[in-house]
């Protein structure tokens, strides 16, 4: 198995850590060894934010390098762009088409940046309404767990799998919602 | 077969403090080591683990734990470590009994700090021995090896973490806890009263230790040598030993897990079985200095950063390797951390910054002001300096100067070291205004208790430290509490304790909005034909209130949650809540 590289980027309090957990739980079944690497503190206050998974049958580095991701899981327009040199050519960015503005957006300062799915032209942009099928499952917060789903049919591991993972690693009085996430997102593209 | 789980660093050191049959463990959180105690605290009932108001207090309750017998773990943050020197300096000599290990949690980069130390110059400075895992599995082990260590030449330890070995997960081999017990205890005051006599003694006794320690780790399994092609060699620790083997896969490596003192023979052997030999560690020149003084030929710093966080591409730089990576021209708008919607802080800087007051600013969420639009802080030192600092701006430049200043503290700061500043402003005479910002919690590390918040580690309810009552026990007469969502009020108070040439506190009070059910729970709007586009309500630098191409805002229903601070703000009545 080669290394498989998934960089998870997003807005501090969007739950990329979760998404982290839940991936890597699905890596520890179908690989030998996985490594995630997380940040925490004040970047989690609203900054941007990036976790990272690696699988193989060996893994040294828990940090992704540059040009070497295979999967960009994007909670967000603006981050997916930032993190976008870290996808390999011919990598995917599975984004969320969600735009929250930062600060100094929120400010007048600067614009938001325009058309950013289509300055990605080097890669495979599937762009996922996250957030309105997290909203129709029944929690907002749950876009983590949507494209989760939308990631889990790309990837193409058994799907009990990623249930186990899920079960493991969301709250039980949340697993419902959860559940409804990850199908809708599973059940996007065939 | 063996259980293998995915752990972080800092869950795998409470899980080796567990199995390694440590019984007393304590800490100040601090990212990125909080979730280490936090682990404990929730995982391991054997482990009587608790938050200390500060970590000069948790690694003396540590040595006490240590002295009697208990094998004993301590965790802090890198700069925590410069808070428990002094006890540090000192316990080096008197030894241990029970192990103790203490957790020094780097931040290279500075995720999370107010600087990037590299903590192994104190473990040095100490004289005590430097263990360095590489990741999460190792952090066990080593862990359990390191209170093996410790009592066999009675010495603390310090572990050495970094953000990347803390907050990366990987997997570890589970095993069952070894019960230990407690060891022997008897007085011993040639050993463990330090005063000059003794300590004369004692001093000669670290000085052995050093050399046998060093003798040990020549054969230690800590280090691990992996001989490969001969061209390149490539000394190195911790996690940059994984960026290593990803960039360099077919160099030979010595990978150093105690990396104080240093195995000479063992480096020398190796450098002479390599053509080149590097020396790649984050930060400072720690190995590097050592072995040059040795007078053995090594490339360290000469091409690697002394600089910030490492990682795999920063490694193949120095090589002349490059990544072949996807252009991102544009420049695109940064997204730095900000206060949260409905903080409990925001009201507070934005009188300060209507008044146009100095600030002697400290450690904690409330650092974030310091961004624009609240532009809210002067000075950020280090824990509790805040008050201290104040009150030396007031006696280089008078009362005059102390009127338009004040001090800004969260609870969890004051507890952990601002207490003794504001003991000596009244002590000396001083005038300064503090602002205690009291949300409950200690917020910025992820919610954790604290002596004011009357909750424990282990949630059990406790004695809630009295901030109005303990300011006032110092001899401080002038002390007031407000609530932090009503604007005016704080005005007022502000405006009214900065004209008194006397010491006052004010606490601004409201349980931090992240903490679950304590937090507003009501919506905004905006009248935009009442709204006269002055931009006042920008100042506050609400994430939901938002200003794209317009200088009328408009509200982000999803980020407000009520806390009302701008509808008092507005001066034309632009803003209101739903009812």
């Amino acid at each position: 198995m080669h290394n498989f590289n998934i960089l998870i980027v997003g807005v501090g309090g969007q739950g990329t850590i979760l998404a982290s957990r839940i991936i890597g739980a699905v890596a520890a079944e179908v690989a030998k060894d996985v490594k995630i690497s997380e940040i925490h503190g004040m970047s989690q206050r609203g900054g941007s934010v990036v976790t990272q998974v690696r699988f193989s049958d060996k893994v040294y580095s828990p940090v992704i390098a540059e040009g070497t991701a295979d999967v960009i899981l994007a909670f967000e327009e603006l981050e997916a762009f930032r993190w976008y040199p870290y996808l390999k050519k011919q990598g995917l960015m599975l984004m969320n088409n969600q735009e929250i503005d930062p600060m100094p957006v929120i400010m007048g300062k600067i614009a938001y940046p325009e058309n950013i799915k289509d300055k990605m032209s080097e890669v495979e942009v599937v762009s996922v309404p996250a957030l309105l099928l997290a909203t129709q499952a029944g929690n907002a917060k749950a876009v983590n767990v949507v494209l989760i789903g939308v990631l889990a049919k790309r990837l193409g591991f058994e799907k009990f799998v990623w249930q186990k993972a899920l079960k493991a690693n969301v709250p039980a009085k949340f697993l419902n919602v959860n559940e409804e996430a990850f199908d809708l997102g599973y059940n996007l593209y065939e | 077969m063996v259980k293998k789980v995915l752990m972080t660093g800092n869950e795998a050191i409470a899980r080796g403090a567990y199995e390694a049959g440590v019984t007393v463990a304590t800490a100040y959180p601090g990212t990125p080591s909080t979730e280490i105690l936090e682990n404990v605290g929730k995982h391991y009932d054997q482990i009587s683990a608790e938050w200390s108001p500060n970590e000069k207090v948790a690694l003396e309750v540590g040595i006490g734990a240590a002295i009697v017998g208990a094998r004993t773990l301590v965790a802090m943050k890198h700069v925590g470590v410069n808070v428990a020197a002094d006890p540090l300096m000192s316990f080096t000599y008197t030894g241990v009994n029970g192990g103790l290990v203490l957790v020094s949690a780097d931040d290279p980069g500075m995720h999370s700090s107010q600087n990037e130390q590299d903590n192994r110059l104190l473990g040095k400075f100490a004289k005590i021995p430097i263990l360095e895992p590489a990741d999460s599995g190792e952090a066990k082990d080593f862990l359990i090896q390191a209170f093996e260590l410790s009592e066999k030449f009675d010495t603390p330890v310090l572990f050495r973490m970094t953000t990347r070995t803390s907050h990366a997960q990987s997997l570890v081999e589970l095993a069952e806890r070894n019960e230990v017990g407690l060891k022997p205890y008897q007085k011993n005051s040639m050993k463990n009263v330090m005063l000059p006599a003794h300590a004369r003694l004692r001093h000669p006794v670290v000085e052995e230790r050093l050399l046998k320690l060093a003798e040990f780790n020549e054969t230690s399994n800590f280090n691990k040598t992996e001989m490969q092609d001969k061209e390149i060699g490539i000394i190195t620790s911790g996690a940059v030993y994984q960026y290593v083997k990803e960039v360099l896969p077919t160099a030979s490596v010595l990978k150093l897990g105690m990396t104080y003192p240093l195995p000479k023979k063992l480096i020398t052997e190796f450098i002479a079985s390599v053509e080149t030999c590097y020396v790649i560690e984050e930060l400072e020149p720690f190995i590097e200095d050592q072995i040059k003084v040795w007078g053995l030929k090594i490339i360290g710093k000469e091409i690697f950063p002394l600089i910030g966080e490492f990682s795999p591409q920063i490694i193949a730089k120095a090589f002349g390797k490059e990544f072949s990576t996807l252009k991102q021209t544009e420049t695109l708008p940064v997204r730095p951390p900000v206060l949260c919607p409905g903080c409990t802080h925001r009201s507070v800087f934005y009188v300060i910054g209507k008044l146009k007051l100095r600030v002697s600013g400290d450690i904690g969420c409330y650092t974030l002001a310091a961004a624009p639009p609240l532009n809210g802080m002067d000075t950020c030192i280090c824990m509790g300096a805040s008050i201290s600092a104040a009150h030396g701006m007031e006696k280089a430049r008078g009362r005059e100067f102390a009127a338009g200043t004040v001090a800004v503290i969260g609870d969890s700061t004051f507890m952990h070291s601002g207490i003794t500043g504001l003991m000596d402003i009244v002590y000396n005479g001083g005038t300064s205004t503090i602002i205690i910002l009291d949300n409950d919690i200690t917020a910025m590390t992820g919610q954790q208790e604290n002596p004011a918040t009357g909750i424990t580690l282990k949630q059990q309810l406790t004695r809630k430290v009295d901030l109005e009552l303990l300011c006032r026990s110092l001899g401080v007469e002038r002390v007031r509490s407000v609530d932090a969502y009503d604007v005016n009020a704080i005005e007022k108070a502000i405006k009214e304790e900065i004209g008194v040439a006397e010491p006052s506190v004010i606490i601004i009070h409201r349980p931090c909005v992240l903490l679950k059910g304590k937090g507003p729970n009501s919506l905004v709007y905006i009248n935009q034909d009442k709204c006269r586009a002055c931009g006042i309500c920008a100042k506050i630098g609400c994430p939901a209130i938002v200003f794209k191409g317009s200088k009328v805002p408009i509200i982000n229903e999803n980020l407000c949650n009520g806390c009302l601070v701008c509808v008092q703000v507005c001066q034309f009545g632009a803003l209101g809540e739903v009812k």
